[in-house]
């Protein structure tokens, strides 16, 4: 039986739920059941963002557990530890490096800390990070750090590549398809090339 | 049709509605219950409209329903207090066509003042309410909403959570249906007339009506015992029944589907038949209440938390007192939300931070004034109240107040219900100034377009409103507008217009950063130039996303040309900059300029 919970982290604004939605798609087409949560509103104004999705045979609560998210996909690099709790030492965090100043640290009150990836593996051990905006600028498209996190995060999850070829080319306009499927497979390649240098 | 579809609660609702042939749906937009409305708005043969508030869509939601259609009313959980006074009233008249209203509650306040639970309504309003669990029973529940609507002959709750209208999960769809009422005018003054007379008659049809709906709730589809293992049973219903079941997978659950009326003799029956009662509910014991008055021994409230969201996990440690080891939260900066960068309202409440005023504010993206750095509101309490609040403290302070209290609002928010304030401070010969932010849409909630934009839910035209002519119309004789990204002009207006003996009124005009033709124009850029940056923070002061500080040690500050002294520097973010130009004027050394974009 395969089942999981997966958590996306970030920043209002980073496409967060249409990655989400992709991924939804790609689960749901390979046949399973799929319940997955956001909130909209208030805090989606440059606030912190996340996205709960749990899918297996069938699905009850659409909120996964502090202490069991199977995998993490974080947008922003900050935001892959605010989320500590939901996570357990068996977790996979895929994050993407990428800074984005929360308005404390822009002016000058607080400090962005150091050193998040160090932090984060004083946890976990499987912390697979990407710089997702450089493999999306080399893709020809800024705005596709979420498809590079789509494509690292579908080598962990039990569909096939081309289930989630055909959500991208579903949900995503025409003329972004191409660039979108470029960031998807580059976001693939990056986690085969860690595993096989033996990167945990 | 057997297709099975990805889609939130809310689109589940919109479908459940539009298959139960609704042909009248209005609203105003209220997180969590917007996306209802704009999904209703894109299919045919439906009449959609986004109303100036909630109380008005529930009456043209309930004319339609006199003329004999479908029709339904959405809200999120405080525009039901908005939209009471019709809602019980209604009870009493019943319909003719089927009439739906939802309401949509938000524990855990993720986008609201309170947590109100809506179910007390119900109770309160002598209404029957469905409460679904998931998106595939909320489009099931509207339909059979509406079955009801017309059998019972009264309108029907559909209460949702943030749970449920914003999760998304796999909905089958289902057939059309047509009502069997016939649309047409039928005047029956015995049962629409609310006069004291024919009122006190429909009074006790309510009451029949209420023990016919009791009935019928023990028969009900959607209230279901589930007998599994008997030491524990659970009496749950809404997204609640989805954490027990994902928490005790073995333990028998008694779901409620119509959380009000009660189906008693169910309740009873099952709770004899297993060991030890337990109730989950998110927020008020409303069914616990009702499961204790009927002499059932039960555990809820006592174990389960009576504010903010369940989950699964805190719904299993409250029962088995099971803790686990989990990892423990970081402290690290925090990221609330914020006005983003180009904010037309950033101007307005820089002046304001400026001025030693009390700001009565309001509900909307502008309610994010009151964070640090800008921190200028004072209050906040629901849509309009910031008029009247400014207006009480001026007739409790008289003179001493004069210059010290303002009141601001958006221009979505003055057309809910600010108008009614400002005639207020008219008539009764108040002297308050009122800022209208008016950023030409319903910003928070995701961009709808409202009477002041004279632009329809549907994408027609409509008529526009014109704000200073209505504000000039109740008698206000001094109304002027403002570009709000220009500060000086702002800071001088509010100034003058605060300490004037007379009310006033301060329309701060200025598109929203986030509507598409704000997006899609050519953005200039600001620059702050590197060796002119004194490191004053004057800039900071604006809380601007897009202007960072960068801290310097002293061999930093020496090596880059600084003065020793100098602690930092501020830089502008090109990629966040929107170009508004508020910071330039702010910074006294003149290193704010106009810069290039590295495309142009």
């Amino acid at each position: 039986m395969s089942k999981g919970n997966i958590l996306f982290c970030g920043v209002g604004g980073q496409g967060i739920i249409l990655a989400s939605e992709i991924t939804a798609m790609a689960l749901i087409s390979s046949g399973l059941d799929v319940k997955k949560s956001e909130i909209h509103g208030m805090a989606q104004r440059g606030g912190a963002v996340v996205a709960h999705m749990r899918y297996g045979d069938k699905v009850y609560s659409p909120i996964v557990e502090l202490g069991s998210a199977d995998i993490e996909v974080a947008f922003e690099l900050l935001e892959s530890i605010r989320y500590l709790p939901y996570l357990n030492e068996k977790s996979r965090v895929i994050v993407n490096t990428q800074k984005i100043l929360p308005l404390s640290v822009a002016t000058g009150m607080e400090e962005y800390p150091p050193d998040v990836i160090g932090e984060l593996k004083r946890f976990i051990p499987s912390v697979y990070p990407v710089d997702a905006f450089e493999l999306a600028r080399s893709s020809g498209e800024v705005r596709s750090v979420n498809m590079v996190l789509v494509g690292a995060l579908s080598m962990f999850l039990p569909v096939e590549e081309e289930l989630f070829i055909m959500a991208i080319k579903k949900r995503i306009p025409e003329r972004f398809i191409d660039v979108n499927l470029k960031a998807f497979k580059k976001g693939r390649e990056w986690i085969n090339n860690i595993q096989e240098v033996g990167h945990k | 049709m057997s297709d099975k579809v990805l889609i939130s609660g809310n689109e589940a609702i919109a479908r459940g509605a539009y298959e139960a042939g609704v042909k009248v749906a209005a609203a105003y937009p209220g997180t969590p219950s917007t996306e209802i409305l704009e999904n209703l708005s894109r299919y045919e043969g439906i009449y959609t409209e986004w109303s100036p508030n909630e109380k008005v869509a529930l009456e043209v939601a309930l004319g339609a329903s006199f003329a004999g259609v479908r029709a339904m009313a959405s809200m999120k959980h405080v525009g039901l207090n908005v939209a009471a006074d019709p809602l019980f009233t209604a009870a009493y008249t019943g319909i003719r066509g089927g009439l739906v209203i939802v309401t949509a509650d938000d524990p855990d306040m993720h986008s609201s003042q309170n947590e109100q639970d809506n179910r007390n309504y119900a109770l309160a309003a002598k209404i029957p309410m469905l409460e679904p669990s998931e998106p595939s029973e909320a489009r099931e529940f509207v339909k059979i909403a509406f079955k009801l609507s017309e059998e019972f002959d009264t309108p029907v709750l559909l209460r949702t959570t943030t749970r449920v209208s914003h999760v998304q999960g796999l909905v089958e769809l289902g057939d059309m249906e047509t009502s069997p009422v016939m649309p047409g005018i039928e005047k029956m003054p015995e049962k629409f007339v609310m006069l004291p007379s024919n009122a006190r008659k429909r009074r006790i049809i309510l009451d029949e009506r209420m023990k016919r709906l009791k009935d019928y709730a023990e028969t009900f589809d959607g209230n279901r015992v589930e007998f599994r293992d008997r030491k524990r049973g659970f009496i749950t219903s809404g997204v609640s029944y989805l954490y027990v079941r994902e928490a005790f997978p073995d333990a028998s659950v008694l779901k409620l589907g119509m959380v009000y009326p009660f189906p008693e003799e169910m309740i009873k029956r099952f709770s004899r038949e297993v060991e030890e009662v337990f109730v989950v509910e998110e927020l008020d014991p409303f069914i616990e209440l009702h499961v204790k008055a009927l002499g059932v021994r039960c555990r809820g409230k006592d174990l389960i938390p009576p504010y903010g969201e369940l989950n699964s996990f805190i719904v299993r440690r409250a029962i088995t007192g099971e803790e686990r080891l989990l990892f423990k939260p970081i402290d690290i900066p925090q990221r609330p939300p914020s006005l983003c960068p180009g904010c037309p309202h950033r101007g307005v409440f820089y002046a304001l931070s400026r001025l030693d005023v009390f700001v009565a504010g309001d509900i909307g993206c502008y309610t994010l004034g009151a964070l640090k750095p800008l921190s200028a509101m004072d209050s906040c309490i629901c849509m309009g109240a910031g008029i009247g609040n400014a207006h009480g403290m001026e007739k409790a302070l008289g003179r001493e107040s004069t210059g010290k209290v303002i009141a601001v609002i958006g221009d979505s928010t003055f057309i809910h219900s600010g108008i009614t304030g400002l005639i207020d401070i008219v008539y009764n010969n108040g002297c308050s100034t009122v800022v209208i932010l008016d950023n030409r849409t319903t910003a928070m909630t995701g961009h709808q377009d409202h009477p002041g934009t004279g632009m329809r839910v549907t994408g027609e035209k409509g008529r526009e409103i014109d704000l200073e002519r209505l504000c000039r119309a109740i008698g206000v004789e001094h109304v002027y507008t403002v570009n709000p990204h220009d500060i000086k002009a702002t800071m001088d207006i509010l100034k003058r217009e605060i300490n004037r003996p007379e009310p006033s009124v301060v329309i701060a005009r200025h598109p929203c950063v986030l509507l598409p033709e704000m997006k899609k124009r050519k953005k200039p850029l600001y620059i702050i130039l590197h060796d002119k940056c004194i490191g004053c923070r004057a800039c900071l002061k604006l809380g601007c996303p897009a202007i960072e500080w960068v801290p310097l040690s002293k061999e930093e500050a020496m090596r880059l040309g600084f003065k020793e002294k100098q602690k930092g520097y501020a830089r502008i973010n090109s990629v966040l900059c929107d170009g508004c130009g508020q910071c330039a004027p702010l910074c006294k050394s003149k290193a704010i300029v106009r810069g290039v974009r590295e495309d142009e």
